[in-house]
């Protein structure tokens, strides 16, 4: 499981790619918090999920601890891109009524 | 189609391909095929997660079965863990027995939602079986009927 990130504007978009399950998530956790440690001052960070091919609930688990660490910094968070298998799962875990689809 | 495999977390993706594999030949759709394999994520991640909580480290032991009947895949996952005490609870929406862990507490929801047929049965301090049916084709409407 691969992450970048890249600043537009005022906010820092991170770019997910690979399958998340419970065994990148350990890696992925670690490599988004740093980041998110890194640009703590910033309004808002979007998770671009278009290069995730596979999501299970892992997933959630993960984007929703990540909600909370940047609650903590008091930045914003937004999900993009999620792929048709990826979304069915966000749509049920009702996560898009906390962080938004953009 | 049976497959035994260590419980670690990388042989998730493993164990998932294998079911989608073994599904083709039903021709199911792309999201079809996605259902079927977040399904068998659930519930390999509950056997590593849940059932062997010990860890890594001992020979613990998953099973995958598949088999196809007309256009309806069958799929058993099964472990030898310490079982589910009270499967009702574990099967509640959002309820984890890991609240510290970052876990969302949906994997048995998406097997049930993702899947035609659901059903899992479970002896305390024996282990855990997990039975599931998709149906393919654009049938299920029927199929459920």
């Amino acid at each position: 499981m691969h992450i970048q990130s890249l600043r537009r504007g005022d906010e820092l978009v991170l770019y997910l790619e690979g399958e998340l399950d419970e065994h990148s998530v350990v890696t992925l956790r670690t490599k988004a918090d740093a980041l998110i440690d890194e640009n703590a001052g910033l309004s808002r960070a979007v998770f671009n999920l278009a290069g995730v091919r596979f999501m299970d609930s892992t997933g959630i688990g993960f984007l929703m601890g990540r909600y909370k660490k940047l609650s903590r910094y008091g930045i914003k968070m937004a999900l993009e891109a999620p792929n048709q298998g990826a979304d069915k799962i966000l749509l049920m875990s009702g996560i898009y009524s906390l962080v938004p689809k953009i | 189609m049976k497959l035994t495999f260590l419980a670690r977390s990388e042989n998730e993706v493993f164990a998932r391909n294998v079911a989608a594999a073994f599904a083709l030949p039903l021709n199911p759709t792309l999201s079809e095929l996605s259902d079927v394999k977040t399904a068998v994520s659930e519930a390999v991640t509950n056997c590593i997660v849940h059932a062997y909580p010990d860890g890594t480290d001992a020979e613990h032991w998953v099973t995958l079965e598949c088999s196809t009947e007309d256009n309806r895949l069958h799929i058993v996952v099964t472990d030898s863990g310490k079982g589910i005490e009270d499967i009702a609870r574990a099967l509640t929406p959002f309820y984890t027995s890991c609240p510290g862990e970052e876990r969302s507490g949906m994997g048995f929801t998406i097997m049930q939602t993702f899947m035609n047929e659901f059903h899992v049965t479970s002896e305390p301090g024996h282990g855990t079986r997990v039975e599931m049916t998709k149906c393919f084709g654009g049938t299920a409407e029927a199929y459920a009927r």
